[in-house]
């Protein structure tokens, strides 16, 4: 099993404006954007140690999420790690 | 002059209300208008929960692909569901709220495998959490993130 994670955040004006962004409800695009750099950062972390111990794929990923204070949150990503051979099917 | 300084804190709370309201039911509007053009578009994407490829399915490339989307709760909404929990039932602003960001982060994630040219994306997760912390005054929002295996059938 190989994981890799990242804890990330957004300084505070964006936190500012999604204070106010509160008020009209609606979506947080400071914060989609943050989940989205957070998610390819742990994704690479993850197969740069798949690739590390020889694996060539990453079968089964799975992403974890959770917040850890206000503004900050940590994203999580694991899977197994397999090297593929080539098998010659019904010879 | 002293009656209004005296009602400050009323006529900020109202309005906070109706500007949550009206912006509030704006953007559902208008986001829910875009979701369903979207969702026709890319209504040939097939999308299951299942695990495997359909066994008569053909030699494919495979693909993560994911989508994610973060929705802020309007403070007229805040209220509403604050006093509904008073008496419980329901929620149906919140409802609405997360099936919007559901909605979302799916056609994000089909977006970005009809990029590739896949024509299935198996193995669908969808995962809710919230970003608001421990603090009263922290930011009310959710974010949802749905991801999975994008096939594409191999030409050669």
């Amino acid at each position: 099993m190989v994981t890799g994670s990242t804890v990330r955040a957004k300084h505070a004006g964006k936190d500012i404006l999604a204070g106010f962004k509160n008020i009209f409800g609606g979506e947080l695009k400071a914060y989609t954007e943050l989940m989205q750099e957070a998610r390819e950062e742990a994704t690479q972390r993850m197969i740069a140690q798949a690739e590390a111990i020889g694996a060539t794929a990453v079968i089964n990923v799975r992403f974890a999420t959770s917040s850890i204070t206000t503004g900050a949150a940590e994203l999580f990503v694991y899977g197994t790690a397999v090297i593929l051979k080539e098998v010659n099917v019904g010879a | 002059m002293n009656h209004i300084i005296d009602n400050l804190e009323l006529i900020i709370f109202l309005i906070l209300m109706s500007v949550g309201y009206t912006f509030g039911r704006y953007n559902e509007k208008r986001h829910f208008k875009s979701i369903l053009e979207r969702e026709q578009t890319l209504r040939t994407l097939l999308m299951f929960s299942e695990r495997r490829p359909p066994p008569q399915n053909g030699p494919v490339d495979c693909a993560l692909v994911a989508g994610s989307c973060v929705v802020a709760f309007d403070y007229f909404k805040n209220f509403v569901a604050g006093l509904r929990n008073l008496f419980g039932g329901r929620l149906s602003g919140y409802e609405l709220l997360l099936e919007r960001a559901r909605r979302e982060a799916i056609l994000r994630m089909k977006q970005e495998a009809a990029d590739l040219g896949a024509t299935m994306i198996i193995n669908v997760k969808i995962e809710t959490s919230s970003i608001s912390g421990e603090k009263k005054k922290a930011i009310g929002a959710v974010e949802v993130m749905a991801y999975g295996t994008a096939l594409t059938p191999r030409t050669s």
